[in-house]
């Protein structure tokens, strides 16, 4: 019989401590230095080896530097154990919800003074810079990639229930009906939600900034939640509506990232809500057919409140990188990631390589320096971009203009979670209380706000 | 005396590594645990001491009754499903004659499958859309579509039937042996005394068949207390919470704030499983060895 879960979560939690605890702060800045540093894990040949010239470049102009690459991608789950393990490479990149827990837990590097040599330290946006600073604005963790939520949508099955496919809906009473039209005429789900591993709470909450509202309220060092306001109620009802008024949602209701993704690249799926840049892994993990795809902004709410929840990654150091080590792993951040958003030539190279190895170049991203330097970096790799721009359009012509907002601070992935049931309420209880869910909600985030 | 001795001596030399072996893997990890319940940690930073916190803060969870609750309902669906359907598969199979090495084969068949493989193909079979294949299967028939997964009152039921039908071929396995074991004396005695079927069975068979049952029982309830495997890859605990087992609970203390959670928390909640199992266990084995004596 199955002794095995709990005896592994044991084992595991307990061999894991064996290997922490070491805080090495031997300091050899003019030694040589190994440095292990992420590298995307499934790679075809052709990457790999544009990545290895990439690194034998950075070790000719670094020779006291020896760069060795370590597959790591971040899923919440294994990154966890990676970090408990002491396993992960110098150079790791982390989402943005998990810098400011990183760094007020001291499990990351404290690199601020290297980072704050770099010539564009000055030049973050200040929306993307502050996920990866200190409370006191010192930056521990440097952005490299931004997003902003988009709405994306299958044009194939637009066109077959009727539908502009150049003319997404632009409000979330456009989107109910849309959504109603493509399941009557195509017997697909018109619109779908993500639902399990946080991400039901991390969709939520985007739909809650969509409409006004905020899930957390920081006044200096107190968190109030604020999961029971109008706007959440009024999230949850237009989903619930959708489902049982509608049924235009499908029959599934426990998606994950990658199984929604998955859904919709193959023709299931009318439209959902998920990061602008998704593209890439849409085409290169699921087979989308481009032909198929459009992605508009989110509807926002006539509110000033309104906004599209923005998020992105950073590119972070061991915790156990001593001196030498973090001096490496800046020099192969700014090398490996950041140049190549600065740097005519880099840029080029970097979409070059990517281009060869048929992956995606040009999908929409948000700027992670201010707009100028974005639109410049867009001319330099011009002539690689290989992704359908012009069905991009209705995100791209006004991804600019909508205000973006951070996502919740404090102890955002454990609210996540605790909304993930509650939205799972609406969409499979057609009885479900909204209200009370709401306030039992509520009161279990207050508790882990408070904890802190 | 001395040639026991001496074989003795001998015995514990050749035992000495594999105990070693077993200690340094199977019980220092579990003294860890132990401490590590009495522990604040996110392994990264040093441990700090938090005496009953981990153990106070599990037990004022609100999901822990959840999961207590689904458990008990879990273990109680996989006892009436799970628990006589190899029985009975197993005295059919004793019953017949011919090609009684292919049904033992094709009851097996399940266990081999690696379980991540049959999730995800009831996955395909559980599609709650009216194209799902079991939503196809009972629409011939004029039933459903069923929400299967989707819903809070179909989703437990559902993953006990794929854990009956994946656990299944292994206890087959036991009764079949422990069936070869039945004297045919008795048989062919309740023959002469002109006995049906049935009452074969439940004279004859079912009382040899005792210690075996009394120990499958056992098995059967701390597995399904550790149910783990389904709920994660079905349902990840959903809708709802409604499928959130223990150990689904103890896996999210750990893993699935990405920030590195609640260690301490997790092991505190492992140990009071494992505490619980035991006496469980050891009052289970008490008192069947008192109805065995009478």
């Amino acid at each position: 019989m199955k002794l095995t879960p709990i005896a592994l979560v044991v084992a595991l939690t307990a061999s894991l401590t064996a290997c922490s605890g070491s805080d090495d702060k031997a300091a050899v800045p003019d030694g040589p230095v190994t440095l292990t540093v992420a590298r995307d894990p499934g790679l075809d040949k052709g990457a790999i080896a544009a990545f290895d010239a990439r690194v034998a470049q950075f070790e000719k102009d670094n020779p006291k530097i020896d760069v060795v690459p370590q597959e790591y991608n971040w899923t919440a789950t294994t990154f966890t154990a990676q970090l408990a393990g002491g396993t992960l490479p110098d150079v790791f990149t982390v989402p943005f919800t998990d810098g400011r827990g990183l760094i007020e837990r001291k499990q990351i590097a404290d690199i601020s003074g290297l980072v704050s040599a770099l010539p564009y330290a000055t030049k973050f946006s200040e929306n993307v810079a502050k996920a990866g600073k200190a409370e006191d604005g010192k930056m521990w963790a440097v952005p490299i990639a931004a997003y902003g939520q988009a709405l994306h949508y299958n044009r194939t099955l637009f066109k077959q229930a009727g539908l502009d496919p150049d003319k997404p809906p632009t409000t979330w009473d456009e989107v109910r009906a849309d959504a109603k039209q493509i399941a009557d005429k195509t017997g697909k789900a018109g619109y779908a939600e993500l639902t399990t591993d946080n991400t039901g709470g991390w969709i939520l909450t985007t739909l809650d900034y969509a409409f006004g509202g905020r899930t957390e309220k920081l006044d200096g060092d107190t968190a109030t939640a604020q999961l029971d306001t109008p706007e959440m109620t009024s999230v949850l009802q237009l989903l619930k509506d959708m489902r049982w008024s509608d049924n235009s949602m499908g029959a599934n209701f426990l998606y994950d990232w990658a199984g929604i993704n998955q859904a919709f690249a193959s023709g299931q799926i009318g439209m959902y809500v998920s990061g602008g840049g998704n593209y890439g892994s849409l085409v290169t993990q699921n087979a989308l057919k481009p032909v198929d795809y459009g992605v508009a902004t989110i509807p926002l709410a006539s509110n000033d409140q309104a906004g599209a929840l923005g998020g992105g990654t950073l590119a972070t150091v061991s915790a156990k990188a001593n001196d030498g080590v973090k001096a490496a792993a800046v020099k192969w951040i700014d090398y490996f990631y950041m140049k190549k958003l600065a740097d005519k030539d880099a840029a080029v190279l970097d979409a070059k390589t990517v281009a060869a190895s048929k992956q995606p170049v040009g999908a929409p991203q948000l700027p992670v320096f201010d707009k100028a330097t974005y639109d410049e970096s867009l001319g330099w790799v011009k002539e690689y971009v290989n992704v359908p721009l012009d069905q991009m359009k209705p995100y791209t012509d006004k991804m600019f203009d909508q205000p973006l907002v951070t996502e919740p601070v404090r102890s955002t992935q454990e609210v996540y979670k605790l909304l993930d049931p509650v939205v799972q309420s609406v969409l499979t209880n057609k009885d479900a209380d909204i209200a009370k869910l709401l306030k039992n909600a509520n009161a279990e985030a207050q508790t882990l706000l408070d904890r802190k | 005396m001395n040639r026991g001795r001496g074989s003795g001596l001998s015995t514990l030399v050749f035992l000495l590594p594999l105990l070693l072996v077993f200690g340094v893997f199977s019980w220092i990890p579990i003294l860890r645990a132990v401490v590590m319940s009495f522990q604040e940690t996110n392994l990264v930073t040093p441990a700090t001491f938090v005496g009953l916190q981990n153990f106070k803060d599990v037990l004022a969870d609100p999901l822990l009754w959840t999961a207590v609750k689904n458990t008990l309902y879990f273990a109680l669906l996989a006892l009436l499903f799970g628990y006589p359907v190899p029985l009975i598969a197993a005295v059919l199979m004793s019953e017949v004659r011919r090609f009684k090495g292919l049904y033992s084969a094709l009851a097996y068949l399940p266990v081999v499958i690696p379980p991540v493989v049959a999730v995800l193909l009831w996955k395909f079979f559980y599609d709650a859309g009216p194209n799902g294949v079991f939503n196809t299967i009972l629409g011939a028939v004029g039933i459903g579509p069923v929400s299967w997964l989707q819903d809070s009152g179909s989703a437990m039921p559902a993953l006990v039937i794929e854990a009956t039908w994946a656990a299944a071929g292994g206890t087959v396995i036991i009764y079949l042996a422990a069936l070869t074991g039945v004297t045919t004396d008795l048989y062919e005695a309740a023959e002469i005394d002109r006995a049906s079927i049935w009452r074969k069975i439940w004279h004859v068979t079912l009382p040899q068949l005792r210690g075996v049952l009394l120990i499958t029982f056992i098995l059967q309830i701390v597995g399904t207390s550790q149910v783990f495997l389904e709920p994660f890859l079905f349902t990840g605990g959903g809708p709802a919470n409604s499928t959130i087992t223990i150990l689904l609970l103890i896996y999210d203390y750990a893993f699935a704030n990405s920030l590195g959670g609640e260690y301490g928390a997790a092991t505190a909640l492992s140990i009071m499983l494992a505490v619980a199992l035991g006496i469980l266990s050891a009052v289970y084995f008490r008192l069947t060895r008192s109805w065995s004596r009478s």
